[in-house]
């Protein structure tokens, strides 16, 4: 699989403050990575990077094949952006916004009427598309914000924490746009401070905490890399419980008289050596559940100093 | 090491007319859409226009030399040429507004994220802002035709005038450009080309400069905006502007290109943290 997305070594100090420490990150084509980390961890400099807002001060940055320094019309040709702040002109309406990504994309006048309405009916701004943006909401303005950056047909979309600010309905509303994007075969680069989009919608997360990249892998890589996990068994009597505490060994008591905990990374393997184990003394299992960190832990803990890794 | 491209790479093209025409567009959309702004910088000349004539007209058209019946026809006479240099100075104190209020918006940063030619986000401005300040310039001289303005000029004379105020405000244009972009705020960006706005009073535009005190008169005769309101009041009256045609076109030249190099500097520099 082609990557759409490589960085190495990637530094950016504004003055003596260092924003971007030695960043490293692949993105393959046709995926979504999110970038999560707190408010000035170096999120929205990356993506200025990435985007050519900004040059890097050292490392090599490529975006669908061209370098961004060199060759930043290139890049600038195969990306779409929707950044923090929404970049849609509030004196003029939806559809007039649409037609004038299209204009500045080329299309001809047929073209870029069709594929505005088109964006409009996908985005459910229909109805509002003959009004000034002004007058739209938050999520209105969102949704027409992405609208504008899809009319070039963009192969890598970079998406600067697309929801913060809006209400549970529209995040959703945004989530699933993401997931028919990607469908579609293009690569989302997606920061975020909310886990719970992460979680939703990334093939593979980094975590950024201070300028540095101190996680990276799958949701539940991620999980697993945090202590604290388990499972869970319930047993159906007393006599099961006490020889399952005697062959199982490594086991914690849980809140109910009759359930234990057993440590695991909830990985398949060790849930398949368990099970094994649990069948080779023929213990009757009345309940078996999988407890893993959610991100929330992990990120706590990736972006604390305090709390040891393991 | 090199990494493979996702499709083949299109030859990459600019268009900076196609997209200076479409930013064009933007602009007078906007321009129709806020059309406070445009009355409230047509207002203004208008203002000091009717207030030159009928409260100071009287005694200043007597001290031209006109009897004091038809002395405010005469200062009308007068007054016009640099009350249109003011317009135009007003429509160049919008550009430097409205291209600041582009600037703290969004949509400026997705332009540079976008493969267009990328002096047409300015272009489009200036395209627009002079058409504006025609129709200022259009606008404020009907207003001064009915106060008594009575220009001796030919077709040829009005063509020339309207060349030559294309050409001063183009220049000024430019220049307000990279003031609003300089200014980082639209308040600051609204008060930046005041200076503009007050040079025609320290100019030939409502007093002979004869009439001026030396430090004063040296400084009237030296600054453009002199020349260019000398060279107005000749092209309006059906005369040869002479040398001062010439030193207003070099001084446009310099600002243009000045204001254009600065933008274009300003335009380009890193967006920031």
């Amino acid at each position: 699989m082609t990557s759409a997305i490589t960085v190495t070594g990637l530094r950016k100090s504004f003055g003596d403050q260092v924003v971007l420490d030695n960043l490293d990150l692949t993105v393959a084509g046709g995926t979504v990575f999110s970038l999560l980390g707190a408010n000035g961890a170096g999120k929205t400099t990356t993506v200025k990077i990435l985007s050519t807002l900004l040059r890097p001060d050292a490392g090599d940055v490529r975006v669908a094949g061209h370098d961004v320094t060199r060759d930043a019309d290139a890049v600038r040709a195969a990306i779409g952006v929707t950044g923090q702040f929404s970049a849609v002109d509030n004196l003029l309406t939806g559809e007039e916004n649409l037609r004038l990504m299209a204009d500045l994309h080329h299309l001809g006048r047929r073209d870029g009427r069709r594929k505005a309405t088109e964006l409009l009916e996908q985005f459910g701004l229909t109805d509002a598309g003959g009004k000034a943006v002004s007058t739209y909401s938050g999520g209105m303005r969102r949704r027409l914000d992405l609208a504008m950056t899809l009319v070039g047909s963009p192969q890598v979309i970079f998406l600067d924490e697309p929801t913060t600010g809006l209400d549970p309905r529209s995040r959703r509303d945004m989530w699933q746009i993401v997931r028919d994007l990607v469908a579609g075969g293009v690569t989302i680069f997606l920061t975020t401070q909310y886990l719970e989009e992460a979680d939703e919608l990334a093939d593979r997360i980094a975590v950024l905490a201070g300028g540095r990249l101190v996680a990276e892998g799958t949701a539940d890589e991620l999980k697993r890399r945090i202590p604290g996990g388990h499972v869970r068994l319930r047993f159906a009597e007393q006599r099961s419980h006490d020889k399952a505490v005697r062959v199982l060994g490594q086991t914690a008591p849980d809140g109910d008289a009759l359930a234990l905990r057993v440590p695991s990374d909830g990985s398949v393997r060790s849930l398949k050596a368990l099970i094994d184990q649990l069948e080779a003394h023929s213990l009757e299992v009345g309940e078996l559940s999988v407890h893993t960190p959610d991100l929330d832990d992990v990120f706590l803990a990736l972006t604390d100093d305090k709390v040891a890794i393991a | 090491m090199s990494t493979p491209t996702l499709t083949a790479a299109p030859a990459l093209r600019f268009h900076p007319l196609r997209d200076s025409v479409t930013m064009l567009r933007r602009n007078l959309k906007r321009m129709l859409r806020y059309p406070s702004m445009t009355v409230l910088l047509i207002g203004m000349p208008v203002i000091f226009l009717l207030l030159f004539v009928y409260v100071f007209g009287g005694t200043m058209g007597a001290g031209l030399g006109g009897s004091a019946a038809d002395g405010r026809a005469a200062y009308a006479n007068y007054l016009t040429p640099g009350i249109l240099l003011m317009t135009v100075m007003s429509t160049v104190q919008g550009t430097a507004i409205s291209i600041a209020m582009d600037m703290t918006e969004g949509i400026i940063t997705r332009f540079r994220t976008m493969h267009i030619a990328r002096v047409s986000v300015l272009t489009g401005h200036v395209i627009g802002s002079l058409i504006q300040a025609m129709l200022a310039v259009a606008v404020v001289t009907g207003v001064a035709l009915l106060v008594g303005f009575d220009p001796t000029a030919d077709l040829l004379g009005w063509l020339a005038t309207a060349g030559f105020v294309a050409a001063v405000s183009f220049a000024f244009i430019w220049l307000a450009v990279a003031l609003g972009q300089a200014s980082g705020t639209v308040e600051t960006a609204s008060n930046a080309p005041m200076p503009l706005i007050l040079l025609p009073f320290l100019s030939s535009g409502f007093v002979p400069t004869e009439s001026l005190p030396a430090g004063i008169r040296w400084f009237a005769e030296y600054q453009p905006f002199t020349p260019i309101i000398e060279t107005m009041r000749a092209l309006l009256a059906g005369n040869p502007p002479g040398n001062d045609l010439w030193i207003s076109l070099g001084w446009c030249a310099v600002i243009a290109l000045g204001g254009y190099l600065w933008s274009k500097r300003l335009f380009n520099r890193e967006s920031k943290l």
